[in-house]
């Protein structure tokens, strides 16, 4: 999963100190791996050197350092770009996807639509793989099986979270 | 783009008090398999049934190779279902008084068939679905996936330019659903039927050339249809 571009995407909501993305990246997105103080500077000085965000000044207060990051046009534009562009349909892609629907929930953002994109590319992709079970030799059929059944299951994850999305709203803002 | 052979237009149909459809909207071309998803309860299968002319909607159109089919009286239209459209339903709906054979045969046989002749056109589909030597049991004697196989040679005996397939693999295993589903393309593509696929699992969903889901009562594009091969 990307850290760069969520990062990015939990600047867009507001001005944040490095501290405060750490503790709203673990809180949502660490999955029990808390993120390190050099990963997140790291990450962040990456991001101003390439013009995706603008470090402020140092602020006075505790802690090794006080630097309000805010986020930059280019910035946005890259962000919006990954959540617009469905995630290949793949097994075991509900860590990407997850983030995704967070933010989009966080920012205000239409979910459902990143949802029903993520939907299309999941159905065309299963479309393509029983093309393959149709027209190939048996070892073919029970490879396109694996991942038919594996797209089924992150369709009915879809689905769940479709139906959830005005609670998981409620859950994520603040 | 593909000129539409059947379509449905902004169909509104409350039952009572209680809205079905909200302004459902879907085409779908001559050969073209087309799948309408959504969860339970969503109105898919009443959108079929207005295509199919079981149902009337009350606003909006339905049209079939150009004529307006929610316009025609019930004698008109249930000579259209006969004589033009197929059905398969979930449960084969078999006549258990008959044989499979006369199963078949039946449709030809309500639409005027000379029994000798019905059951002649009836007899090739056994050995096209892989129902050889089956011909003279009577459904209680057939699995489910047999029993739903004579349900589409049934529906396809006429050769109808649309086959309507209501959740038709819903009562088979995986395995026996997906041999009914792969006959039902490769027979309805080989003569040129229009299939209008209800289902709500995504594996049928996707033998279809396009995707439409219909949510409380709504229809939306999930996939455009590619160009049937």
């Amino acid at each position: 999963m990307s850290v760069p571009l969520t990062l990015l995407g939990l600047l867009e909501r507001e001005p944040s100190h490095g501290y405060d993305l750490k503790r709203d990246y673990d809180a949502f997105f660490s999955r029990g791996k808390p993120l390190p103080y050099g990963q997140v500077y790291g990450t962040l000085g990456r991001l101003a050197r390439d013009g995706k965000i603008i470090a402020g000044e140092s602020e006075p207060g505790d802690g090794p350092e006080r630097k309000r990051y805010v986020i930059t046009e280019a910035g946005v534009t890259e962000f919006e770009s990954w959540l617009d562009e469905p995630v290949a349909p793949e097994p075991n892609l509900q860590t990407v996807l997850f983030t995704k629907i967070v933010l989009a929930l966080m920012l205000g953002r239409d979910a459902q639509r990143y949802l029903d994109a993520q939907r299309a590319a999941h159905l065309r992709r299963m479309r393509e793989l029983t093309d393959l079970r149709r027209a190939g030799p048996l070892v073919d059929t029970l490879l396109a099986d694996h991942g038919l059944f594996h797209l089924e299951a992150d369709l009915r994850w879809i689905d769940q979270t479709t139906a959830r999305l005005d609670a998981l709203a409620e859950a994520v803002r603040r | 783009m593909t000129t539409a052979l059947i379509e449905a237009r902004d169909l509104k149909l409350a039952f009572g008090e209680t809205p079905a459809l909200r302004g459902a909207s879907l085409s779908a071309g001559a050969g073209e398999v087309l799948a309408i998803t959504g969860p339970s309860g969503s109105g898919k299968s009443t959108l079929l049934h207005c295509l199919a002319g079981i149902l009337t909607p009350d606003s909006g159109e339905v049209r079939f190779d150009g004529r307006r089919v929610d316009l025609l009286n019930e004698e008109r239209r249930s000579v259209l279902r006969r004589d033009t459209f197929g059905f398969v339903f979930q449960f084969g709906q078999l006549v258990p008084e008959l044989t499979a054979e006369e199963n078949v045969a039946l449709p030809l046989l309500l639409g005027g068939t000379r029994r000798t002749a019905a059951l002649a056109e009836a007899r090739p589909w056994f050995a096209r679905l892989g129902l050889d030597g089956l011909e003279r049991r009577r459904s209680g004697e057939l699995s489910g996936g047999q029993a739903q196989r004579v349900a589409l040679a049934r529906g396809l005996v006429t050769r109808p330019r649309v086959l309507f397939a209501d959740e038709p693999t819903g009562a088979l295993d995986s395995l026996a659903g997906e041999q009914v589903m792969e006959l039902m393309v490769d027979a309805a593509r080989e003569q040129g039927t229009t299939v209008i696929l209800v289902t709500h699992e995504p594996r049928v969903a996707a033998y279809a050339d396009g995707q439409t889901i219909v949510r409380d009562g709504r229809t939306s594009t999930l996939v455009p249809a590619r160009t049937a091969p």
